[in-house]
């Protein structure tokens, strides 16, 4: 395999969940953290979900990452049951999850290692060519903890990327972060995604993040897990997360969201 | 710099005093040999081959002995982290028996295995392994979760995962553990070897023994002395390369 060819785009992923269901056993008994949901996500589209803590969004990107099993229904990537973890569906978590062991070169290759047809010198250049779309290239050899939060998320994110996969899935990836920090990622985000060209499935509870970043809001709420709403964002891209008109939007979902919340006594997603 | 001049300025007064006390006559020479006794043994000891054999003797049970340990040892720790039957059964029992000063393994050595090199390595494999088993296990069990969800997403399974990711994230234990192995199966070799004569080689627990019995304390002194140097030398080379890694890659020991 050349490295023309692996750092060209992959086609995006279609993904489906139909009629999935899925519960946990806790200390205070059963929860049942998704009930009956179904979402489809198009080739190459940003889908955010969006809720307040224990309403199954988590869960869910974990069934699409085949971290776990729905109890009931399916899970689809492309008409493909997915069965377990995959390359071409690749996972950036909320606490970087960045081994200690490695430093950040080691990190971005880490996934590389493990796909066939790349010899040493272009897993290298691959790895390269991801940290310097991240913003890293002066941090190869950097320890992690030598990072701030923002950068240990950017490795995390080159990480995510560097095998090529069809669909990432990210899970509050910025939630960690400081405000100025988080604003400077939303743009480096979409400029990422103009040039990558991944379905991205995005779990927030940040409504504005939600709203700034996708194509696509699905609106959850907790006990039963259930998706409540759809919303779809037609602004232009590149979107500020201070304008006017992306406000409008997050005041829209927010509004939404303080309707189921307020009559269970959940805490409003801000 | 500042650091070596304290460090030498330290062990100079050390050397000073101990001339000084043994010149003033207070103590019989027999009791309290000078350092320049001590040395002048070391020199005649080295000249005609008895401190080299006898190190020689004894680093090889030593290194043997806590090789076998960690063969054994890691690869036990890393089942009884994966099994929960291991961590109720084997688990238990390493916790039990590391309780125990491996000094106590030397009677039952000797009875199995009789003035032997085997009884030796014994000894030193028991005060190796289950310090190891048990950090290593404690390793594998506290490494955030999140490190083997990472590592499936991105296709690791099986032995890679255990070389690539479980066995690296539990280093910081794991040194520990071969750390306080070495200093249990180092001070029960000395005990073991002090304790019994075994003809196939005399050890510097031997050596330092005949220095008692000879009424040698130059000998007895000298060969104390050079137990302490191989133990620092140890630490210098088998562990500190690995723990100045590991606090850098981790960003731990603030205090070095």
């Amino acid at each position: 395999m050349s490295l023309e060819h692996e750092l060209a785009n992959t086609a995006p992923e279609r993904i489906e969940a139909n009629q999935v269901s899925k519960s946990f056993t806790t200390e205070r008994g059963r929860v049942l953290a998704l009930d009956n949901v179904s979402i489809k996500v198009a080739e190459g589209e940003f889908l955010c979900l969006v809720g307040p803590s224990g309403c199954g969004k988590s869960t869910l990107l974990n069934l699409i990452a085949g971290l776990d099993q729905p109890d009931q229904g399916h899970i689809l990537a492309n008409g493909q049951n997915i069965t377990g973890p995959g390359r071409d569906r690749m996972v950036m978590f909320q606490e970087h999850a960045l081994f200690p062991w490695l430093d950040v070169m080691g990190n971005v290759l880490f996934g590389l290692r493990l796909k066939p047809g790349l010899n040493s010198k272009e897993r290298h250049e691959v790895a390269k060519y991801y940290l310097h779309l991240v913003g890293l290239e002066n941090s190869e050899h950097a320890n992690i903890h030598e990072l701030s939060g923002g950068m240990k998320q950017r490795v995390a994110l080159a990480r995510a990327l560097a095998p090529n996969p069809r669909v990432l899935l990210m899970d509050e990836p910025f939630a960690a972060l400081d405000a100025l920090t988080r604003e400077h990622l939303y743009g480096d985000m979409q400029r990422i995604w103009e040039a990558r060209r991944k379905t991205i499935i995005f779990v927030t509870h940040n409504v504005r993040e939600a709203a700034c970043l996708g194509d696509r809001v699905l609106l959850f709420s907790p006990n039963p897990g259930r998706i409540r709403a759809e919303f779809r964002i037609e602004l232009a891209r590149p979107r500020d997360i201070n304008s006017v008109e992306l406000a409008r939007y997050s005041m829209e979902i927010t509004t939404a969201l303080k309707g189921f919340t307020s009559t269970q006594g959940k805490e409003a997603s801000e | 710099m500042i650091r070596t001049i304290s460090s030498l300025a330290f062990f100079l007064i050390l050397l000073a005093s101990w001339e000084a006390a043994s010149r003033s006559g207070l103590w019989s020479p027999v009791l309290l040999p000078s350092p320049l006794n001590v040395l002048e043994y070391m020199r005649q000891a080295t000249l005609d081959g008895t401190l080299w054999t006898a190190t020689l003797v004894t680093m090889k049970r030593l290194l043997m002995g806590y090789g076998i340990g960690l063969l054994v040892g890691v690869p036990l720790g890393l089942l009884t982290a994966r099994f929960r039957v291991l961590q109720d059964t084997l688990g238990l029992l390493a916790l039990g028996i590391q309780t125990l000063p491996s000094v106590c393994w030397v009677p039952l050595a000797l009875l199995w295995f009789g003035q032997t090199e085997a009884a030796m390595l014994f000894v030193v494999v028991m005060g190796t392994l289950w310090s190891v088993l048990i950090a290593t296990s404690d390793g594998v069990r506290s490494m955030p979760p999140i490190y083997l969800r990472a590592a499936r997403t991105m296709g690791s399974k099986g032995l890679h995962t255990w070389f690539n990711v479980i066995l690296p994230a539990s280093l910081p234990f794991l040194i520990g553990g071969m750390k306080q192995g070495w200093a249990f199966a180092w001070r029960s070799l000395m005990a073991a070897e002090i304790f019994v004569t075994i003809l196939s080689g005399f050890g510097l627990g031997q050596l330092l023994q005949y220095g008692r019995e000879l009424l040698a304390m130059d000998q007895v002194v000298a060969v104390m002395v050079i137990i302490v140097v191989i133990g620092l030398l140890a630490d210098r080379i088998l562990f500190s390369p690995w723990e100045r890694f590991f606090h850098k890659r981790w960003g731990t020991g603030a205090m070095n």
